[in-house]
């Protein structure tokens, strides 16, 4: 079984880095573009069989270290 | 006074800080971070900077985790006396000893200069040998010291007398390296016997380079 964690700056904290990837698409012509947040994923490959089990330990993993809950928010993906 | 200083691998600041604080006079030790216990007769604990497994996650996350740090955590409950310099200011603030977080500097670059700080609070046993609104000259070296707090516990910040440091130009007016709230260079836990800071004041501790403004602070540190 794998999850696939999204991490990403949370709403209301400035994200520089999507800030600078914004300019540079824009510098590159690529006008449609309303705004760019750059994020991280972490893929993780897991003995569990039972999703929801896999689910908790994943949150957990999230809240301890994964993510810092102070500034990012997290989204968990399980896959089979 | 016996001051033990962490050393995680990636730490590269643990020798100044050790020629720091025998300079003023006291016994030190290096702490390796396998270590599970903190000696009683260590009164001040020094988390040095650096980076602490080559920042991987974010900065300080990892180190966190070591088998030192729940020593630390008890080390802290005791009341005694903890500095976490630049990637130790982000290994309390991932430890949840001191409140916010450290993200990538607004310009997203690697900054390594001297610094103007001003001095905030003296209410505390860091900064107490310092005047209040005093300027001081210290290095920053960091790509990830732009501090983060949400404006509530800001205010509880405030309230507290928990700032202790604003990056400031050399008059004293504002002036932000890296996007932190409120130009925030330091602060301290509300029983203020935890401190982190972004800059080095084991740095700025000879005239020969460049500063000698470092050794007000950390001697503060030194008086029971």
């Amino acid at each position: 079984m794998k999850a696939i964690v999204n991490i990403s700056l949370k709403a209301g904290v400035l994200d520089s880095q999507g800030k600078a990837v914004h300019h540079a698409l824009d510098a590159l012509n690529f006008s449609g573009v309303n705004d760019v947040r750059v994020g991280k994923q972490i893929v993780l490959e897991l003995h569990d069989t039972d999703a929801k089990h896999a689910k908790e330990q994943v949150t957990q993993m999230c809240e301890s270290l994964l993510a810092n809950t102070v500034i990012e928010d997290y989204e968990i993906e399980i896959m089979a | 006074m016996n001051v033990g200083i962490l050393q995680f691998p990636g730490t590269n600041c643990e020798y100044d800080t050790q020629y720091a604080f025998e300079m003023l006079g006291c016994r030190t030790n290096i702490i390796w971070h396998q270590e599970t216990t903190i000696a009683d007769t260590i009164d001040l604990l020094v988390i040095a900077g650096g980076f602490s497994y080559g920042d991987y996650l974010r900065s300080g996350a990892i180190a966190r985790f070591s088998p030192i740090m729940s020593a630390v955590q008890k080390h802290a409950a005791s009341g005694k006396k903890i500095l976490g310099i630049c990637n130790g200011f982000q290994v309390l603030t991932e430890s949840h000893l001191l409140p916010g977080a450290l993200k990538r500097n607004e310009s997203l670059h690697f900054i390594s200069k001297h610094h103007h700080l001003k001095v905030a609070a003296t209410n505390n046993s860091f900064l107490h040998k310092m005047s209040q609104d005093a300027i001081v000259n210290i290095p920053i070296a960091h790509h990830d010291g732009n501090y983060y707090i949400d404006p509530e516990s800001l205010e509880t910040l405030y309230r507290n007398d928990q700032v202790l440091l604003h990056y400031c130009d050399q008059h004293g007016k504002p002036q932000n390296p890296n996007g932190s709230v409120d130009s925030i260079a330091g602060i301290c836990n509300k029983e203020k016997n935890v401190f982190g800071l972004m800059p080095h004041p084991e740095r700025a501790m000879e005239h020969l380079l460049g500063s000698s403004d470092g050794r007000l602070m950390l001697e503060g540190l030194l008086s029971t």
